[in-house]
């Protein structure tokens, strides 16, 4: 789960560290009265999750209230396109208005998961650069340290860190005292990344996280009811939120052939083999374990809400799952959801004769595949046919 | 023969008095494998559908002679339900329970660490040895074939379905499963590919390998490298997600191609690279398999580097699990 600046950075100060000092506004007015409480040079930033918002012409620098309103209504309720929303970009709702400050330096400090070394990992390194491009071009440049869970932040971390950001002296103590508070932020809130990108050295050599930006392990969700608090919906395509209220996990894409699967890695798989047969998936849908005829009717539902839609592929390979109960799911929803694109359905498990004499004597638009493979060529086959 | 699960695999299931512990216990043991014992907190002493219950996984050793465990504990608490199996000194514990925050399980790999317990899973549909009528999980077992005396296939795969898929197209094929292990979909787990095809390589009744991926991390690549320099049966191997968009999960926590790496396409050269071969749609694995095999018994392996020490390499040493 993702948030905003904004909410990464009050997180940020409830753990006790520095923030810029600044305050959020949904409207122009707003800004203006926090850039009359800041008093001297701020800067606007839109608040969207994706990245990329200075490329996009979400953050401006504002020489007073003046102009910080002048921004702010700019900014605000523009459709902001950036390297990572993708064309349509993203509506911004809310800015954040910040003092601006006079930067020595710019470094790089994340903390996440390191998947092959089983543990969390602080990094860090020169800023200025996208880190995956640091990582490409200069990898020795980054200083990584894993902790062990069994013995947690240690002194010898931050002085690693330290050394590796050539900080010293009081600089050290202070960015030793962040980086306990920030971990003990990621662990505590059961994060997936915090990322402070750039931290900056200020001219009076203070160190403070200009941006921040925090993702939740979606499993640990459930254990933090305020985390859960500080999603925003407006920032997830409305099939995916809808999809969700269902236990549906679905994820919307570009091409024609809707899908519905049980399991991630055969939806993965089914969503490959289209392709081979020569069509593109319009969605990633797993409909889980349960494909139950009010699971089908809802995973219906979502699919067509997709316009892009011109055939469906039903993939389920059950152990228990009765065909015959799938089959008849599957006539129910598409009677009553009027569905009118082609359906091709591949079913495993048990009834598997008795579901398909169902299927195909229902007088609806469903074809039965033999195979993953039958499927795929046949809902291909369906598309080509729509257009 | 077989890995992890055969005939004197002795199961505890944590959770055996909830919806789906229920459900499964129920049908392991009618696929003929010894589930001997069950735990639920405040319901030891009592029996479930036959099956004695227990307070702790430690009573289900001692008293029911249990040595693996099945858990279908709910997130919460599933971290807690590993540890306790593990620290009675259970030889392998499969863990079903999808949605465990990763530091529970970052935390629960540490222990594990240096402790003879292996763990399979979380977030995995578990093991089963068709021909030890050994099932440790929620696999359907009739669509399993015995392997025959020239041995069977391995399987090894992050997926459940699609390892099903996999299965279904190898018996059709008449390839019996040697052991299929689902790892599971979570990025913190306990045997990786790695560690599987140490076992299956050792394993004189799996003659081939199937490996199952999917993007996300870099285990593959891993496993990859691990092939080149220590598996010499043959590997064929399938990556879902080759249409998966960057940045989004999959499903499965794992799966999910971030900052460029991850992806499906790195996978399959890095496989590619080490002799395996990587069928490009998922209808193909079984026939693949069939075609490697019946390569190998038409001519003699071609030469290869000298084996490995007889030690297990240092590699596979770590990653028990």
């Amino acid at each position: 789960m993702k948030i905003h600046e904004y909410q990464a950075k009050a997180l940020l100060a409830e753990f006790g560290v520095p923030v810029p000092r600044g305050g959020v506004a949904a409207t122009p007015g707003e800004a203006r009265a926090v850039a009359e409480g800041l008093g001297g040079r701020a800067v606007v930033k839109a608040q969207i999750h994706a990245g990329g918002r200075g490329k996009g012409g979400g953050v401006k620098l504002a020489a007073g209230p003046d102009e910080a309103e002048a921004h702010a209504r700019a900014i605000l309720g523009m459709q902001l396109v950036t390297p990572q929303t993708g064309p349509g970009g993203q509506k911004v709702q809310r800015v954040l208005v910040e003092e601006a400050m006079p930067i020595a330096r710019e470094l790089y400090l994340g903390m996440l998961l390191d998947r092959k070394a089983r543990l969390p990992v602080i990094m860090g390194g020169p800023g200025g650069m996208e880190i995956e491009e640091l990582a490409r071009e200069k990898p020795e440049a980054i200083v990584r340290v894993h902790v062990d869970p069994t013995t947690g932040f240690q002194g010898y971390h931050a002085r690693r860190l330290a050394l590796g950001f050539g900080l010293a002296g009081d600089q050290a103590k202070a960015f030793a005292a962040m980086l306990r508070s920030l971990f003990r932020l990621f662990e505590a809130k059961d994060c997936s990344l915090v990322e402070v990108n750039p931290l900056v050295v200020l001219q009076d050599g203070r160190l403070l996280p200009l941006d921040a930006k925090i993702t939740f392990d979606d499993n640990g969700l459930f254990r933090h009811p305020e985390v859960r608090g500080l999603r925003d919906l407006d920032e997830e395509s409305p099939l995916e939120v809808e999809a969700s209220k269902f236990e549906l996990n679905y994820i919307k894409l570009d091409g024609t052939v809707g899908c519905m699967v049980n399991g991630a890695g055969l939806a993965m798989a089914t969503m490959d083999i289209i392709q081979r047969a020569g069509a593109m998936p319009a969605n990633f849908l797993d409909v889980g374990g349960g494909a139950t005829a009010e699971q089908v009717e809802n995973a219906f539902r979502i699919l067509m809400s997709d316009a892009n839609v011109r055939a469906v592929f039903i993939n389920v390979f059950g152990g228990i799952l009765r065909c015959d109960l799938l089959a008849q799911g599957v006539i129910e929803a598409v009677r009553k959801l009027g569905v009118k694109v082609p359906v091709v359905i591949r079913m495993e498990g048990t009834n598997v004769a008795e579901g398909r004499r169902l299927l195909e004597g229902s007088g609806l638009n469903l074809t039965t595949a033999a195979d993953m493979w039958d499927g795929a060529q046949k809902a291909a086959r369906a598309v080509r046919a729509a257009a | 023969m077989s890995i992890l699960v055969d005939k004197s695999t002795r199961v505890v299931v944590q959770g055996i008095t909830g919806h789906h512990g229920s459900f499964h216990a129920a049908q392991c043991k009618a696929y003929g494998t010894k589930v001997v014992a069950g735990v639920t907190p405040g319901r030891g002493g009592t029996t479930h559908e036959g099956t004695p219950v227990f307070e702790t996984v430690a009573e289900a050793a001692a008293r029911a002679g249990a040595n693996t465990s099945l858990i279908f504990v709910p997130p919460a608490f599933a971290a807690d339900a590993i540890l306790e199996a593990a620290d009675a000194g259970l030889h392998l514990v499969v863990c079903i329970t999808e949605g465990i925050p990763a530091l529970d399980m970052v935390r629960v790999r540490r222990f594990l660490d240096g402790r003879p317990t292996r763990l399979v899973g979380p977030n995995c549909p578990g093991v089963i040895s068709p021909g030890e009528k050994a099932k440790v999980g929620i696999m359907p077992g009739h669509i399993h074939l015995a392997p025959g005396r020239a041995g069977g296939v391995g399987i090894v795969s992050r997926s459940g379905t699609l390892t099903y898929e996999a299965v279904g197209q190898l018996t059709s094929l008449g390839l019996g499963q040697s052991t299929c292990v689902g790892i599971g979909g979570d990025p913190v787990q306990g045997m990786d590919f790695i560690a599987c095809l140490d076992l299956f390589e050792r394993d004189p009744t799996t003659r081939a390998i199937l490996m199952i991926g999917e993007i996300g991390g870099t285990a593959e690549e891993d496993a990859a490298a691990y092939i080149r320099g220590h598996v010499r049966k043959p590997v064929v191997g399938y990556i879902a997600g080759q249409t998966a968009p960057p940045g989004r999960r999959m499903g499965h926590a794992g799966a999910i191609i971030s900052g460029g790496s991850g992806t499906a396409a790195a996978k399959v050269a890095a496989l590619k690279r080490a002799g395996v071969r990587v069928v490009e749609s998922p209808a193909d694995m079984g026939a693949a398999v069939a075609a490697v095999l019946a390569r190998r018994a038409a001519r003699p392996a071609r030469a290869r580097p000298p084996r490995p020490a007889r030690r297990k390499p240092a590699a596979a040493r770590r990653r028990r699990g």
